[in-house]
């Protein structure tokens, strides 16, 4: 077997070096009512690589890949070009096959781009302190809520219906069973939502999107005051973090925690995971924070390098009083969006935000313009949501069976719900041409 | 702090390394070991590492919330990128670079056809909410990896979607909970019991799902005590969180009293999955009773590390907790493979969702890559070995350090500080000197109750010459150690490294988490500088 390199001399010197007459004797401990004699029945044996490869391009080729057609679909998971640059770093060694830095001195090379990703994440969404990554945008939202109730000891949170209808879930689940009480908002299809008057002196926070999982973009700075004065925290989440370049930063919006799905920078699809979190906050409630936290320090001839830090707040630490019990997060998957930041830079970030704007700008225009389709945003970035005349449902499926990925039916995500019966979800990225978008308008004029 | 100025100092105090005093170099760098600033601190505006075509001019639609001033992001050409990064790769020790024995993390070889397969556009480029009748192929695949892992288990379900191993926890906990809810059961049992020895997650789980935990004893032989296990169950008891093989690298003899016991008294029994690599192929957690378990796809199934994840933390379930897996699932109807992800429906879950879309497919790709490169028989030989290379390590040292218990470990060999009594020597010391002789350090002060802990887990992938070696250096680490005049030149170790020992005090207590102009002395400013 090509992965280990134990020989059986290896292995009958090791055991004469042990004082063992067989493997079996080092699984004594093993209770003889669970011993399998030989291996598991019923799996095939060990495979070479070309065979391994020739399975997985089966299962590919029975998939239809946005790469070789007309694709549009968002709803928290975006597709974008990712530089070579990006994969090529993250497949280096050095950094695919390295753990957590539990060692900094030979570590750093870890410690520094996460030192480097969080200040790129305050950078983005204008706070203060942000943490080394979390699993996700949506489980990362459950954490924030988690935290505002730590902050503020209150246990109501206030959802808006903006929200990626997966991350209410998470919450909802969250709130089940750790114990809070989360009052969920009804779906904010026309982006017109107030919980202004909704929050109260029980409040611990109040959870947003922006923009919204309809694509409306909204100003929260009143909301936020309304927080503030209420001695709420809130909450402002982004799943498509591209628009960061060209939307105002909700930390200038008032925001107290931000969190983003990072996925669109330096990630791919990969059909829902492994994504990355992003986790940002006002320097007062960092020792709230969940997850790692990269902080600057000296080594002992006095230079600069970079140590994991305040881990007070974590679980191998503070045990059942920590913060969070996240372990493992996302390195790598952080590691693939700041090498594709550091791409960017200010001029390539903005000028991508740009473009997937006029990209959005266009199909909505386009699409709008198929009779019985409604337009239903007054603002978006590079996501809509348009009713059409009939279910949303099939005519998605009408559209795949053209070839087309034309979008989300918003039911199903949110079933069995009749007002969002007829709503399709439409992205379009730097991604999307006109040998896309035309196909697509020219396939719902068809199938509506 | 931290400055062009310091790194021109090169290393200050002559250290002396084969006869010959080191000078400091004009650059700071040192040949391979090359000083690296911020990418905030290399940026010029005007400069950027991606050609984009000019945006078409659209009116905005955004609600009249542009953004205005500058982000703050520096700009660098691809050139200066790479180099950035590849100079940053060369200050991480790896598992591609020698010996990575961290106890309990599992750094086992990583293969490549695994990120090959995972990068293949009919599996890595899909959009998890396409219709589901254009990723069968996807559904199949998660299905092939769950037969697997139900198989390897001896277990009826498997919940795919925890991220990690501490969110399968989470998952697993939660599935108790809502089992204990819908017995009537949820307000009364509030304990989960946990040994001493238990990962800091498995605590910081039970307390976010509102159990409080109680600590039980170990043995001399650094297993559960069972009689005072027995003595702790009672009505108040939701469950047992228990690592097999345990922290110590031990199994757990008396396993399958301890889940009837468990299962006598009304309870589940939670196994934490950190260490099945070394029982995968030999042994079925279903046969010992175990109710879940999470499985470190990262770990077992040697999907990367990645410098600290994205792991992926399936969660094995027993027939009794299979009915509250969380969403979603897949579903084969005929001939078609669908997920199961409408809470409304009747099919609708009590424990609810724990993660967005259907879980870490790049993992499930890559763990499925590995698995079906072993198979069945290299499976069974991977966890042998794994167990074998630790014994071996144990023999070679027993007599130079200190083992922390009797007979044969799992697959890893857990020693305390006790050869290292009177020399002035830490476990923190020891390790540190490790780096110098070209090694990742084992786990240190891990578990908590083997005093000054060395676990040591040299995996299945290390070569026997290469384990030699590396028993070789310990034993020279520790010889060096035990004359009792060495103490200042381990405590002054790391000396090759990229850095030398860090200010962790320092770090904690005026925390800075983030560059900031000012961070820099002004006249020490790389950026600054360039400008003049």
């Amino acid at each position: 077997m090509r992965y280990l390199p134990l020989t059986d001399t290896d292995r009958r010197e090791m055991l004469s070096v042990i004082g063992a007459r067989s493997v079996d004797e080092l699984f004594r401990d093993v209770p003889a009512s669970a011993h399998l004699g030989a291996k598991i029945g019923g799996l095939p044996d060990h495979q070479g690589e070309l065979e391994v490869e020739r399975a997985f391009q089966a299962y590919a080729a029975k998939n239809l890949s946005p790469a070789t057609t007309p694709f549009f679909i968002g709803a928290g998971a975006y597709r974008h070009h990712v530089p070579s640059t990006v994969d090529y770093m993250i497949q280096r060694g050095e950094f695919l096959t390295s753990y957590t830095p539990y060692q900094p001195e030979i570590t750093q090379g870890t410690l520094q781009y996460l030192f480097e990703f969080q200040t790129q994440i305050t950078l983005l969404t204008g706070m203060e302190v942000a943490n080394a990554s979390m699993y996700d945008g949506s489980t990362g939202t459950s954490e924030a809520v988690l935290m505002a109730n730590r902050v503020t000891r209150r246990h109501k949170a206030l959802i808006s219906g903006g929200l990626h209808p997966q991350y209410r879930r998470i919450i909802e689940t969250t709130a089940k069973w750790e114990g809070f009480n989360a009052v969920i908002g009804k779906p904010d299809v026309e982006g017109l939502e107030d919980l202004i008057a909704a929050v109260d002196k029980e409040t611990s926070c109040v959870v947003v999107q922006n923009p919204s999982f309809f694509g409306h973009v909204r100003d929260f700075a009143r909301l936020a005051a309304a927080c503030h004065a209420a001695g709420a925290l809130l909450i402002v989440v982004v799943t498509e973090v591209v628009s960061l370049g060209l939307l105002k930063p909700p930390g200038e919006m008032g925001a107290d925690i931000v969190v983003c799905e990072g996925q669109s920078i330096g990630n791919g699809l990969g059909f829902g995971g492994p994504y990355v979190g992003l986790f940002a906050t006002r320097e007062k409630y960092m020792r709230q924070m969940p997850g790692r936290l990269v902080g600057e320090t000296v080594d002992a001839d006095g230079k600069r390098g970079f140590v994991l830090t305040l881990s007070t707040r974590e679980q191998h630490i503070r045990r059942e009083k920590a913060t969070s019990n996240i372990c493992t997060n996302a390195g790598l998957c952080a590691l693939a969006f700041t090498v594709h930041l550091t791409l960017l830079g200010e001029a390539g970030f903005r000028r991508l935000a740009e473009i997937n704007h006029a990209k959005a700008s266009e199909l909505a225009d386009r699409v709008a313009a198929i009779p019985g389709v409604k337009l239903l945003n007054g603002s978006f970035f590079n996501e809509f949501t348009v009713r059409l005349p009939r279910p949303a449902a099939p005519v998605v499926e009408a559209l795949a069976a053209r070839r087309i990925l034309g979008g989300l039916p918003v039911s199903r995500l949110i079933p069995n719900d009749p007002s969002v019966e007829n709503l399709l979800l439409l992205a379009a990225t730097e991604t999307a041409t006109e040998h896309g978008m035309g196909p697509l308008v020219a396939a719902m004029k068809e199938v509506l | 702090m931290a400055s062009s100025q310091d790194r021109s100092q090169g290393r200050t105090g002559g250290i002396v390394s084969g006869g010959t005093a080191e000078a400091a170099t004009y650059t700071g760098n040192r040949a391979l070991q090359i000083e690296e600033p911020l990418i905030f601190e290399m940026g010029q505006p005007g400069r950027c590492g991606v050609d984009l075509p000019e945006p078409p001019r659209v009116k905005d639609r955004l609600n009249g919330l542009r953004r205005t001033g500058d982000i703050g992001l520096p700009g660098l050409s691809e050139p200066q990128v790479v180099q950035h990064y590849t100079r940053l790769s060369q200050k991480n020790y790896a598992i591609d670079m020698g010996v990575y024995p961290l106890g309990s993390c599992t750094m086992k070889h990583n293969p490549r056809i695994n990120e090959k397969v995972a990068r293949l556009p009919g599996i890595g480029d899909l959009h998890p909410l396409q219709p589901v009748s254009t990723v069968q192929g996807a559904l199949e695949l998660i299905d092939r990896l769950a037969h697997w892992l139900k198989t390897l288990t001896g277990m009826p379900a498997v919940a795919m979607s925890p991220a990690a191993g501490a969110h399968g926890e989470m998952c697993g906990m939660m599935a108790i909970a809502a089992a204990l809810k819908a017995r009537g059961e949820r307000a009364q049992r509030k304990t989960v019991l946990a040994p001493e020895s238990a990962h800091g997650t498995n605590p910081a789980t039970a307390a976010a799902i509102g159990f409080t935990v109680k600590p039980i004893p170990a043995n001399d032989r650094g297993r559960v005590d069972l009689t005072a296990l027995k003595a702790a169950l009672g009505p108040d008891v939701a469950a047992i969180m228990l690592t097999n093989p345990n922290t110590c690298g031990l199994f757990e003899s008396e396993i399958v009293e301890i889940a009837q016991a468990v299962h006598a008294a009304g309870a589940y029994f939670y196994c934490d999955g950190a260490n099945f690599n070394a029982i995968a192929g030999r042994v079925r957690p279903g046969d010992l009773g175990v109710d879940c378990m999470h499985i470190n796809l990262h770990k077992t199934f040697s999907t990367p590390h990645g410098g600290g994840g994205p792991g992926a933390g399936p969660v094995v379930l027993s027939a009794a907790l299979a009915p509250y897996a969380p969403y979603p699932w897949i579903v084969k109807d005929g001939a078609t493979w669908r997920v199961a992800e409408d809470e409304s429906k009747v099919e609708g879950t009590p424990l609810g969702r724990l993660k967005a879309f259907h879980g870490q497919m790049g993992m499930f790709t890559r763990a499925l890559a590995y698995i079906m490169s072993h198979g069945a028989d290299g499976l069974k030989q991977a966890s042998e070995d794994a167990v074998l290379s630790a014994n071996y390590v144990m023999a070679a040292l027993k007599d130079t350090m200190s083992p922390a218990f009797d007979g044969p470990c799992m697959h890893e060999a857990l020693f305390d500080d006790s050869f290292l009594k009177d020399t002035g020597v830490s476990t923190l010391d020891f390790a540190k000197a490790m780096i110098d002789e070209g090694y990742h350090p084992m786990t240190m002060y891990f578990p908590l109750v083997v005093h000054g802990a060395m676990l040591i887990e040299p995996t299945e992938s290390v070569a026997k010459e290469d384990l030699d070696q590396f028993i070789g250096a310990l034993r020279s680490l520790a010889a060096r150690a035990k004359t009792g005049t060495a103490a200042e030149a381990f405590k002054a170790a790391p000396l090759y490294a990229p850095r030398r020992r860090l200010d962790e005090t320092l770090a904690a207590r005026k925390p800075i988490l983030r560059w900031k102009p000012s961070n820099n002395p002004p006249e020490t400013d790389p950026v600054k500088q360039a400008a003049e």
